[in-house]
């Protein structure tokens, strides 16, 4: 019988090496795996490459992955924001490298890993720094920018409800980069918020097949503050 | 010199967004556009982070923090809209799936560079987002912006010196002073605040504005 679900959130992140790529879902805090997160700060290891719209928000998620020291390079369209001290000091003190990638073209990298694609032409970015030494095509007229794939040996995301071989649904505007980054690297974890019966979850309504998802991790809901 | 407040400017743009427009509006000045929307049309809102049929900020205590706008502020869904991932979204603006987006601006060509993402600090930590995808991405993009800086320089400019955003993607340009419309052709004005006379525009923007053929007062 196949079972996605582990019992928590350290098994699921126990075998990530130190130096290993890492995707990590959520736009600001929606759809961030913050338990996930926490449990790969628990493991201790270092050097990761993380790839994430924003260089983390407040004390939580990827902004305390680079609090703790553990972030090599991020890879993401919008590191800079009111509540980034956390990468803006270590980016500062020159501890961490930043690809900066426009969000589109983020979404099209990470999409290109998992459909299988070679490279794209995106004309987002033609003509910026962005696309400095990059490789140009006219196509039909007009000008696109050769970008690469983004593969990661793990993806973190978070997702509302799942089945034991893996369907995801997601919640609201928490769904952002879970469905691409799922399909994009070798092994997805997703933090849930609640494990439904295999066959419950509607077929038409599944946003993830559970081909893209290797382990699910039932969070419990945080009770409600007293 | 006469000029539109941030509200004036918030309702003329409105009022060129068309019954079933599907629109994208950019952080900061051009988010008050939602405001100001004629009731009696159905246009579509879109928010880079995966949501079409944005509705306003939630009342007070019915906050979801996942349900937010590229701002990250929390807004509602209004019935019909729908939810969606990230490469579906950029899809519908690299696309050409939106008609309309409406953006700020640092500096503006009469040609239609854009810059908007990065002043050129060398000091500053970048961020880009979405700029450079909604830029180049829907069928018009718009600017509004003040039309000159604190300093009085003109934010319209023959050349942008600030770092491009992307190159010849702005049709119009809503200011406090003037609507102007861009092109290879340049940069014509087709309607100026009470007041101001395409030459003293010409003058504090040093460009040799063309004058639309009927020139309306807004």
């Amino acid at each position: 019988m196949i079972d996605k679900l582990l019992e928590t959130t350290f098994d699921a992140v126990a075998d990530i090496p130190a130096g290993a790529s890492v995707m990590i879902g959520g736009f600001g805090t929606a759809g961030m795996p913050d338990q996930l997160i926490d449990a790969l700060i628990g493991r201790g290891i270092g050097d990761l490459t993380i790839i994430s719209n924003n260089a983390g928000n407040g004390e939580t998620g990827v902004a305390a992955l680079i609090k703790a020291d553990r972030v090599r390079k991020i890879i993401c369209s919008f590191p800079r924001q009111p509540d980034s001290h956390h990468f803006d000091a270590a980016f500062r003190a020159g501890k961490i490298e930043l690809e900066l990638v426009p969000q589109g073209n983020l979404a099209a990298r990470i999409h290109a890993a998992g459909a299988g694609l070679g490279a794209i032409f995106t004309p987002t970015g033609y003509g910026t720094l962005l696309a400095q030494g990059k490789e140009t095509r006219e196509i039909d007229g007009r000008p696109y920018v050769l970008e690469y794939p983004l593969h990661a040996d793990v993806a973190l995301i978070k997702a509302h409800k799942a089945d034991r071989w893996g369907n995801l649904v997601y919640r609201k505007t928490a769904r952002n980069f879970g469905p691409i980054m799922a399909m994009a690297a070798k092994c997805t974890i997703a933090q849930i918020s609640e494990v439904v019966p295999l066959g419950t979850l509607d077929p038409e309504a599944i946003v993830t097949p559970g081909i893209f998802v290797q382990r699910v991790v039932e969070i419990a809901a945080a009770a409600p503050a007293a | 010199m006469n000029r539109m407040n941030r509200e004036q400017m918030a309702r003329r743009v409105a009022q060129d967004i068309p019954e079933g427009a599907y629109v994208n509006l950019g952080i900061g000045l051009p988010t008050g556009v939602a405001d100001f929307l004629p009731a009696d049309r159905e246009i579509f809102l879109q928010s880079e982070n995966g949501l079409l049929g944005m509705g306003p900020a939630p009342a007070a205590g019915d906050e979801d923090p996942e349900l937010i706008n590229a701002g990250k502020q929390p807004v509602t869904l209004l019935p019909g809209g729908a939810y969606f991932h990230h490469a579906d979204s950029f899809a519908m603006m690299r696309g050409g799936h939106l008609d309309i987006c409406v953006l700020g601006a640092f500096q503006v060509s009469v040609h239609g560079d854009l810059a908007n993402w990065h002043t050129g600090d060398p000091h500053a930590i970048p961020a880009v987002g979405g700029a450079m995808d909604l830029a180049i991405g829907a069928k018009q993009t718009f600017v509004m912006m003040e039309l000159l800086t604190k300093q009085g320089d003109s934010k319209l400019v023959e050349k942008c010196t600030y770092p491009i955003t992307g190159l010849a993607c702005v049709s119009r340009i809503y200011s406090d002073l003037a609507v102007i419309d861009l092109g290879p052709g340049g940069a014509k004005v087709i309607e100026l605040v009470d007041g101001l006379s395409i030459d003293a525009l010409r003058a504090v923007t040093g460009l040799p504005l063309i004058e639309a053929a009927r020139l309306p007062r807004s």
